[in-house]
């Protein structure tokens, strides 16, 4: 009995260190931002100000920063989810002797390091758009980033699709087939339904990853900026309470996203326990009080 | 620019090889596959389908580090000369490396190297064994509705920026910062101690960044392991640490495999830690890198030490999936 008690303690204990190290530094950097020293100061906390925000808001190349972030991470979406998409299926009837040799080229972004990817990039577009004569089009700091950070970002959608790619159900396209579809109309009508959410957490993981990126970005975005490169200067030249505050907003947003889906998902799992039940209820009684949701069988 | 063509050739050469060699093999065996990739999916789609990767695979993955591979071993020219009679293929950045201008061992570029592949092989050892109890908590013992709160604790921090994150280290571990004003509070020291001097901000800032790229797949690889296994070996009289050693552990493999090669990646190739908590004189590798290219505009040279960089990550990979016997497949899920 005592030696579980210890082992409780002892995993609490734990649990409260590692949030500790996970939190704190987040946490102080927070109080910062509303303390009214110049430089980022937790303790003395002097007075109460909402000044650093003021000064955030005011911040010209952080609101230029924010926009092209915003326009990088839609333009990642847009060219990232598609590709996602086309590559998860390529990879299901992809010719069999080429696939290890495909998988391994579509997964070896996720494995090599940012600053790679950002270099080769650059490297690679400045030569080839001038050979084709597009250079003043392509060799931009928006198109690069999103060409370089696309080039990580569509393996993470392509996993993610593949993963529900493997649970879709074969029969339901074979009958389709039987009742006369094509196959193009199986795949608009049948599985892009089918693989909907997976679509839309790569779309939220793809504008995500875009917006945080600093290693691909720092060299794919030329002389251009995005909100991460500015903040990295910024923390570069020296550090302001205006950057706690940046901080807490993002980590507003995060917390409140995150709570948002956290309820979302609660309210989901109550009704598919409350139908579970109904249906349990109908089963017993001998009739099948809600049809829809009576077990198929 | 003439000679650097070649690397659009690689590619093609596989792609013809292979779509040759699947043509040869639809005639032999005639009716194994009944529909070809076209018939199968639409006309539009195929076109689509194949653009897409195409592109992505071709432009945005392989040319790019090709180019990169052969740019290393061109010298470094004025643009007017690239192309010219001087832009010969040359070792001259990877001898840089290894023997310096003066041919007597480049000692800063090799130390920062082996500096950086054994800081990140040690954060990466540390993250681990900060994370695996976690994992272990969330996949076997907790209930479903503490895994549910652990999980999103651990979610909120991940979409805070790594800068950000390293700021936040900062605020704590400067001269002026928290941690200072606090030993000097108790007495414990007379005057400020220089963490971000000694580099423990550096190693705490790595450690800090990715300890999230561990949690997740190693509580990914604990939670497919059924629990009657662990009940089985203690009813049997296994003591705690034989369980981890000889079922969690070896069940947990790919989770562990690829934890270790992200951090380990991610630290070996991180910018904004070093940049930002490194002392005045530790000189990271990625740091080098970027100052090639942002300083002295030596993009050549610049593209050999990424290169290296690359050679280093792509060797540990290697050998971790060796040493846990995981397939990529099973590591990057």
């Amino acid at each position: 009995m005592s030696s579980k008690f210890v082992m409780r303690a002892m995993i609490g204990f734990y649990l409260v260190i590692f949030f500790a190290y996970l939190f704190g530094p987040l946490f102080f950097m927070s109080v910062t931002a509303f303390n009214t020293p110049n430089y980022p100061t937790a303790y003395p906390f002097e007075q109460f100000t909402w000044k650093w925000f003021d000064a955030l808001f005011k911040d010209r190349d952080m609101m230029d920063g924010l926009l092209n972030s915003v326009i990088i991470g839609l333009g990642v979406v847009a060219l990232s989810v598609p590709i996602g998409l086309a590559a998860s299926i390529v990879m299901q009837q992809i010719y069999w002797r080429a696939r290890a040799l495909y998988y391994l080229v579509t997964v070896s972004p996720v494995l090599t390091p940012g600053v790679i990817i950002g270099i080769s990039t650059v490297i690679f577009w400045k030569d080839f758009s001038e050979a084709i004569g597009l250079k003043p089009y392509l060799y931009k700091g928006i198109i690069l980033a999103i060409i370089g950070q696309s080039s990580f970002i569509c393996a993470y959608c392509m996993l993610i699709i593949m993963a529900r790619l493997q649970r879709f159900d074969r029969s339901q396209e074979e009958a389709a087939l039987d009742l006369g579809a094509s196959y193009p109309q199986v795949f608009w009508h049948i599985l892009v339904p089918f693989l909907k959410p997976a679509l839309l957490s790569a779309a939220v993981i793809a504008f995500l990853s875009s917006f945080e990126n600093y290693n691909t970005t720092t060299f794919a975005i030329l002389a251009d900026k995005t909100l991460v490169t500015v903040l990295a200067g910024r923390v570069r030249q020296g550090t302001t309470p205006a950057l706690s505050a940046l901080a807490v907003i993002i980590i507003a947003i995060s917390l409140a996203g995150a709570i948002v889906y956290e309820l979302l998902k609660r309210r989901e799992e109550q009704r598919a326990a409350r139908a579970k039940e109904q249906a349990r209820l109908a089963e017993r009684s001998g009739v099948a009080a809600v049809p829809a949701l009576a077990p198929a069988r | 620019m003439n000679n650097r063509l070649i690397v659009f050739f690689i590619p093609a050469a596989i792609v013809i090889a292979y779509f040759l060699m699947a043509m040869i093999e639809r005639r032999v065996l005639a009716d194994s596959r009944p529909t070809g990739f076209v018939q199968r999916n639409g006309a539009a789609l195929s076109l689509f389908f194949v653009v897409a990767v195409g592109f992505w695979t071709l432009f945005m993955v392989t040319l790019p580090y090709l180019y990169m591979f052969q740019e290393s071993f061109h010298p470094t020219l004025w643009p007017k000369d690239r192309g010219g009679p001087k832009d010969t293929l040359t070792l001259e950045h990877y001898r840089f490396f290894l023997y310096g201008s003066d041919g007597l061992g480049n000692f800063t570029h090799l130390r920062a190297f082996v500096l950086t592949i054994f800081i990140s092989l040690c954060v990466t050892i540390a993250n681990f064994i900060l994370c695996y109890p976690l994992a272990y908590y969330m996949a076997q013992s907790a209930t479903t509705q503490k895994v549910r709160v652990l999980l999103l604790a651990l979610i909120v921090p991940y979409w805070v920026n790594e800068i950000l994150r390293a700021f936040a280290l900062r605020v704590l571990l400067a001269s002026g910062g928290l941690i200072n004003t606090a030993l000097l509070g108790m007495g414990l020291i007379n005057e400020p101690f220089d963490f971000l001097g000694a580099n423990i901000g550096l190693y705490v800032g790595l450690s800090y960044a990715y300890l999230l790229l561990m949690v997740f797949p190693l509580y990914n690889a604990i939670e497919s392991l059924d629990p009657n296994q662990i009940e089985a070996a203690r009813d049997l009289g296994a003591p705690w640490w034989r369980i981890h050693k000889d079922i969690v552990i070896p069940h947990a493999k790919p989770g562990i495999a690829s934890g270790c090669t992200m951090v380990f990646m991610l630290s070996a190739g991180a910018l904004a830690a070093p940049q930002f908590l490194g002392g005045p004189k530790t000189l990271w590798f990625t740091s080098i890198v970027y100052d090639f290219f942002f300083q002295s505009f030596n993009w050549a040279r610049g593209s050999a030490y990424a290169l290296i960089l690359l050679a280093a990550c792509i060797l540990f990979v290697m050998l971790m999936l060796r040493l846990f016997k995981v397939s990529l497949g099973e590591t990057i899920r």
